[in-house]
């Protein structure tokens, strides 16, 4: 019988199927962050639980820590103690952890992949819906609640349904100026925010076979901004190349053995998908979004779309719809009609779990080299995604590239992605973001978010506004 | 958990789709260690504007005794955090009825006994007529008045709920299950055993 990939894991990990329908499924591995995880620390004590395997997991702190002046510790009375509440419970679960000091520290969806943690082939979960972005190595990860966490803590398995089978398949090569994350912003356009829904994603073609790792990564990472909780990509060369060597990736034979395993890890020829889609990755350009949802995006050419304009499928005016659009766009405070280039930008954030990588810095400041940041532009912020990006990106003088335009060069985290922190909007400021998510408030209260690839973000910074990169290349 | 048998109670229409995790409830509400007291935060930047002070016409504070929340399509996209579901229950919010739900967050629900109702953009235009309903969870009927509709939910989920089940509780009776199969598995995946560091 032909297999998808996505059927390939989920059956190598099925513990016992139960008779309505649901099943035991087991977890390989578990990223842990401050957040999402001290009440599931605390339902296992006030259980009397143990860790199944504390082996399976990873944990850092990255949603709360300052970018700034580390070395003066966690103002924010809150933030600090849920990142010592995770230092505590580390250290009483003698895990693995990457705490504030350690080099090693950053996102959990950029250190996973960076140490070999993420490997093709295996399941792995965190509280957090961006693991996602680990579908890249074709590994299947996904997001879970404080509850599913203390039941992986628990029992490294949680109860489930297996979902459909979704392949979007992606003809060409992207042309220059135009990255993963375009193509995923045109992807999330094209099937809706909620059109991957009870699916697993697979990204498939020859589009996808051309990119590094690292646009990958942002392409998975986003899958759950179509709705579907884990991303797919088959691991080949590329993968196993990004893979060896890294600190905690098998060696010797047994890295012989998992890459013989790995390499049966494809959806078969013929194999059955409930949805696919064909895509050319040469009817797309650079795309940003307007609104308040990652659906709500364009290619720069475009124009603010007109509310009253929006028809359902069958032709006839779609009133929620139109509805949500007007409320974007009075939040937005954008008119219908207007251009997309040329929105004026107040601040430019260069970061996130989507686009912090030490590639997305090199493209980054491959546009930023030589320019200033306009005056215009009250802030702009590059948060590199590790410590370890961090360094590499310092050793290449990126840095300095970003400093003498400018930019602010910051410590690892997740930052003005979601503005835990001090990082964040004022009311009413539009914001360059190479983050994944431009819900209301997301950014800041009142905060206007436009997603955009590194190198969009980069042009809009030395220009002051929205702008088409591949007129500043 | 609390069990959820027979829920009757207020409710409120919140006409909007894809309402994302983040407006139910916002991030800076997420830095507590405690799954309690949220409730106040529920909503929190439709509910209190940028001075704390409370927005008068927003349904939630004309009606802090909701139990039933209705909304439009895919709700609770965005963010796994579980806040979102704790902040409804703080309020006192048990229920959730909208066409179409995100999957985080709707898996979310059934850990801590809210239940999230799948009807269709239709039924939801007779509902919303209504100040109050009923739901029965072992008949799977929303009634108001002389209307009763039904809605599907797979049986794990239902019986989770009627019961107030932990999953904990549930999987730990299959352990010898799981012994059985990590032995086969790390004979199988060798390099999963542990990770080098």
């Amino acid at each position: 019988m032909t297999k998808t990939l996505y059927d390939k894991i989920w059956d190598d990990h099925v513990v016992h199927s139960f008779d309505d329908g649901t099943f035991l499924f087991y977890i390989d591995r578990h990223m842990v962050h401050e957040v999402t995880s001290p009440q599931a620390f605390e339902g296992l004590e006030l259980g009397r639980r143990k860790l199944h395997r504390p082996s399976s997991i990873l944990a850092t702190v990255d949603h709360n820590v300052p970018t700034l002046h580390r070395d003066k510790g966690i103002d924010d009375p809150e933030s600090k103690i849920q990142v010592e509440t995770l230092d505590e419970n580390c250290q009483k679960n003698f895990l693995k952890y990457f705490g504030i000091k350690d080099k090693r520290q950053g996102i959990v969806h950029i250190i996973g992949p960076e140490q070999g943690f993420t490997l093709p082939g295996i399941t792995m979960v965190c509280g957090d819906s961006h693991t996602s972005t680990h579908g890249a190595f074709g590994s299947l990860a996904f997001g879970i609640g404080t509850s599913e966490i203390e039941q992986v803590f628990a029992t490294q398995t949680l109860i489930m349904k297996k979902s459909k089978n979704m392949r979007i398949w992606v003809d060409g090569i992207l042309a220059p100026g135009v990255t993963s994350k375009d193509l995923i912003l045109y992807i999330i356009a094209r099937i809706g925010i909620a059109g991957g829904t009870g699916h697993v994603i697979e990204f498939a073609g020859s589009a996808i076979r051309h990119l590094t790792m690292e646009a990958r990564m942002s392409i998975c990472n986003m899958s759950i901004e179509a709705g579907a909780r884990a991303g797919l990509i088959a691991p080949d060369e590329t993968t196993f190349n990004y893979l060896h060597g890294r600190p905690m990736t098998p060696s010797g034979t047994l890295w012989d053995q998992a890459k013989a395993y790995w390499k049966t890890l494809y959806s078969d020829n013929a194999s059955y998908f409930d949805e696919e889609i064909k895509l050319h990755a040469e009817n797309i350009i650079p795309y940003v979004t307007w609104g308040t949802n990652p659906e709500m995006g364009g290619p720069i050419t475009d124009r603010v779309p007109d509310p009253e304009s929006i028809l359902d499928l069958d032709g006839k005016p779609d009133f929620v719809k139109q509805a949500s659009v007007a409320r974007a766009l009075d939040y937005m405070g954008l008119k219908p009609g207007t251009p997309l280039e040329g929105i004026k930008i107040d601040q430019v954030f260069i970061g996130s779990c989507t686009n912090s990588r030490i590639e997305d810095l090199r493209a980054a400041a491959s546009i930023v080299k030589g320019h200033k940041v306009a005056t215009s532009v009250k802030r702009a912020l590059v948060v590199p995604g590790s410590g370890l990006v961090k360094e590499a990106a310092e050793q290449e003088g990126l840095d300095q590239i970003f400093k003498e335009a400018g930019f602010e060069w910051r410590e690892p985290g997740c930052s003005m992605c979601l503005a835990m922190n001090a990082d964040r909007l004022e009311p009413g400021e539009h914001c360059a973001t190479t983050s994944n998510r431009n819900f209301e408030g997301r950014q800041g209260r009142g905060g206007r978010s436009h997603l955009m690839s590194p190198i969009m973000a980069a042009a809009a910074a030395i220009t002051g506004h929205i702008i088409d990169v591949r007129k500043v290349m | 958990m609390e069990k959820f048998t027979i829920l009757t109670g207020q409710i409120a229409y919140l006409k909007l789709s894809n309402i994302d995790t983040d407006m139910i409830i916002p991030k800076q509400y997420l830095k507590t260690i405690k799954r309690t007291g949220l409730g106040k935060y529920l909503f929190a930047e439709m509910r209190y504007d940028r001075n704390e002070e409370i927005i008068e016409d927003f349904i939630l504070n004309q009606q802090p005794d909701t139990k039933i929340l209705i909304a439009g399509e895919n709700f609770g996209c965005g963010s796994s955090r579980e806040h979102a579901p704790w902040a409804l229950l703080d309020f006192g919010i048990k229920a959730v009825i909208a066409p179409s739900f995100a999957d985080i967050f709707y898996n979310n629900c059934f850990k801590n006994g809210i239940l999230p109702i799948k009807l269709s953009q239709d039924d939801i235009q007779t509902l919303i007529h209504y100040s109050d309903l009923t739901i029965n969870l072992e008949e799977q009927t929303v009634k108001a008045n002389k209307h009763t509709f039904y809605f599907a939910l797979d049986e794990h989920r239902k019986t989770v709920l009627l019961n107030g089940l932990d999953d904990i509780e549930k999987v730990l009776e299959y352990k010898s299950n799981i012994s059985a199969f990590e032995k086969k598995h790390f004979e199988k995946f060798p390099w999963l055993i542990g990770s080098k560091s």
